[in-house]
């Protein structure tokens, strides 16, 4: 008898505990749901609104005209010069990051024992935690004045090559972490076996680990780049609000960012052109970004089922 | 003709030598560069900043007068609005990772919203910013308010957090788990007994690293909040609200050299807040590695 009901009560009990594994089971799964959704609504704000934006300006035009005067009163919907900008100040930045990273990733894959590298690594991390409006203050106030001007005197205050510079800096613990991991995957028995046929540290580093951790390398530039184009207040601050296209990096540029920051700085009320034209400059610049990181990705998984 | 080549030989040899001891030296000439930056950004800051440091700065509303102006009202922004978006923000990651580490095991399903955490992680932050304000704060009629900025925060962060819950529970060796699935229990016991108990800690790190890039981030609340003058404090939810940062850009964007000075002594406070909150994840390591001593 006194079984029975025991029996009773644990079958409860059991149940009971089934009953709550299911439901944290679907709570832990919708919010697993929020990024994805969160994701689905970036994209459909941005589309919608960008299509009231494409229902006063051509597609074409905005394509391919040579100028964006949307602030003025003789509006041009030209996205040129903002991506020009962007493309710009990016080249910059992957001009210094580029080589500083790689660079950086070599010395501590290959020739630090891991105490240095568990200093070095963090310091060279701090680059990304910094935030970027202390970037932005320093490529204007200090890069510009008394670097650049010493160099180039008749560049102007607001340059696109500050802020290049800075975000150059900014996105080498991107170059660094990614390519450091690539390289610290080539297997032991590449770098054993060049040193087997005579090799010394500076071929096995170059000859040997380098070309091995290509795909890692290039991914890793990649997302620097997409990480780069995405980048504001440096852009904001040190770039000037000038969309004109130009390709001297000494003058004041607008990248697309640089354009969105200008927007919401100034009176843009809800409803008019200068609103929708963040949305359709924003999904231009996500698309643009999607596309790298997309390729990015691929190429980092290639490179990590080769060994 | 031997002659020849075992010149040319002896003379590559000789180059490969050379490069040899030289290349270290080059590679940590980048290395050097790296931290060198880090160090004068700090140092010119600090030079510029240091003696405008003062209570002023803290306890005052913003003001046309230099010697007065203080970030108050963007001090209290920062804590309502971090503060918030890290209380949606962390519950959400943590529960992310369980899904994707303990309940999902590798389905179709847990690596497409997964992949998605990585498409949301390349989103620029900019961007956020932007759909914050047609999407948050029009659409849904929430207005350019604290809670609109706490809720675009959160999401801009929860990629990264995520991402560290998720490497949390991978350190959680399999044994253990087993171990409780032997004894009967449920997926939830598993998970609240036994892996959430031990990931907590390393969880947390990846929360403060999240509060710190919020904070950090200027560009998103600019968008949301609009570059505002704001000479009172913050009474609910729904005020409207400035952040650090943004104080910060608005000072650097003036042309006066006081201005200039004020926003150094600004960046200066920041730093100090980031640089505590990092020292607050490295004293969470090692009660983490302490914690796996005993295990």
């Amino acid at each position: 008898m006194t079984a029975t009901i025991q029996h009773e009560a644990l079958r409860k009990a059991i149940q009971r505990k089934r009953i709550q594994d299911r439901f944290f089971h679907i709570t832990f799964l919708s919010a697993t749901f929020v990024s994805t959704i969160s994701l689905i609504v970036i994209y459909v704000t941005l589309g919608l609104e960008s299509f009231n934006f494409f229902a006063h300006v051509s597609i074409v035009e905005f394509l391919t005209s040579t100028k964006w005067t949307v602030l003025f009163a003789d509006k041009n919907f030209g996205v040129l010069p903002l991506l020009n900008a962007t493309v710009m100040t990016s080249l910059i930045a992957i001009a210094v990051a580029g080589p500083l990273g790689v660079m950086i990733a070599l010395f501590l894959s290959e020739y630090v024992s891991s105490t240095t590298r568990s200093v070095v690594k963090p310091v060279v991390e701090t680059l990304a935690g910094i935030p970027t409006v202390v970037y932005g203050y320093f490529a204007l106030y200090f890069i510009t004045p008394n670097l650049l001007r010493t160099l180039w005197t008749n560049i102007q205050i607001h340059n696109a090559l500050a802020v290049g510079l800075m975000i150059g800096i900014l996105i080498i613990p991107i170059v660094a972490s990614i390519s450091d991991d690539a390289m610290k995957a080539v297997p032991a028995d590449l770098r054993l076996a060049a040193y087997a046929v005579g090799s010394r540290k500076s071929d096995v580093a170059l000859r040997v680990v380098f070309p091995a951790a290509l795909s890692g390398v290039s991914a890793s530039i990649i997302l620097a780049f997409a990480r780069a184009m995405g980048e504001t207040m440096i852009a904001a601050i040190a770039g000037g609000f000038r969309s004109v296209l130009t390709f001297n990096i000494g003058e004041a540029m607008e990248t697309m960012t640089a354009y969105i920051a200008q927007v919401a700085t100034g009176d843009a009320p809800h409803g008019t052109i200068e609103y929708q034209s963040l949305f359709a400059v924003g999904l231009f610049l996500l698309l643009i970004t999607a596309v790298l990181n997309y390729i990015g990705i691929k190429v980092v998984k290639r490179w990590a089922i080769r060994y | 003709m031997g002659d020849q080549i075992l010149a040319q030989y002896s003379r590559r040899m000789r180059f490969r030598k050379i490069l040899d001891k030289v290349l270290p030296l080059i590679l940590s000439v980048a290395v050097f560069i790296a931290v060198a930056t880090v160090f004068s950004v700090l140092f010119t800051t600090i030079m510029t900043g240091w003696h405008r440091l003062s209570l002023n700065l803290i306890l005052n509303y913003p003001s046309a007068n230099p010697n007065e102006a203080g970030m108050r009202s963007a001090i209290l922004g920062s804590i309502y609005t971090v503060g918030l978006s890290a209380l949606i923000c962390i519950p959400l990651s943590i529960a992310t990772a369980i899904y994707l580490v303990e309940y999902s095991r590798g389905g179709r399903l847990a690596s497409i919203l997964s992949y998605n955490i990585s498409n949301l992680a390349g989103v620029p932050s900019v961007i956020f910013g932007v759909v914050g304000l047609g999407f948050l704060a029009y659409w849904l009629g929430m207005g350019r308010t604290i809670i609109t900025g706490a809720f675009t925060l959160a999401i801009l962060i929860l990629p990264l957090v995520t991402v560290t819950c998720v490497e949390a529970l991978k350190t959680i060796p399999d044994d253990l788990r087993l171990g409780a699935y032997a004894l009967g229990a449920t997926t939830f016991q598993v998970v609240r007994r036994v892996v959430l108990p031990r990931a907590l800690p390393m969880m947390l790190t990846g929360g403060i690293l999240g509060i710190s890039r919020a904070l950090g981030e200027a560009a998103p609340i600019l968008i949301v909040s609009g570059l505002l003058f704001i000479r009172d404090d913050p009474t609910s939810l729904f005020s409207r609200f400035t952040v650090i940062p943004l104080q910060l850009f608005n000072w650097v964007s003036r042309p006066q050299p006081a201005f200039i000075e004020l926003s150094s002594a600004g960046i200066i406070v920041l730093l100090i807040i980031l640089f505590a909150l990092n020292g607050l994840t490295i004293a969470l390591r090692q009660v983490l590695a302490r914690r796996a001593e005993w295990a």
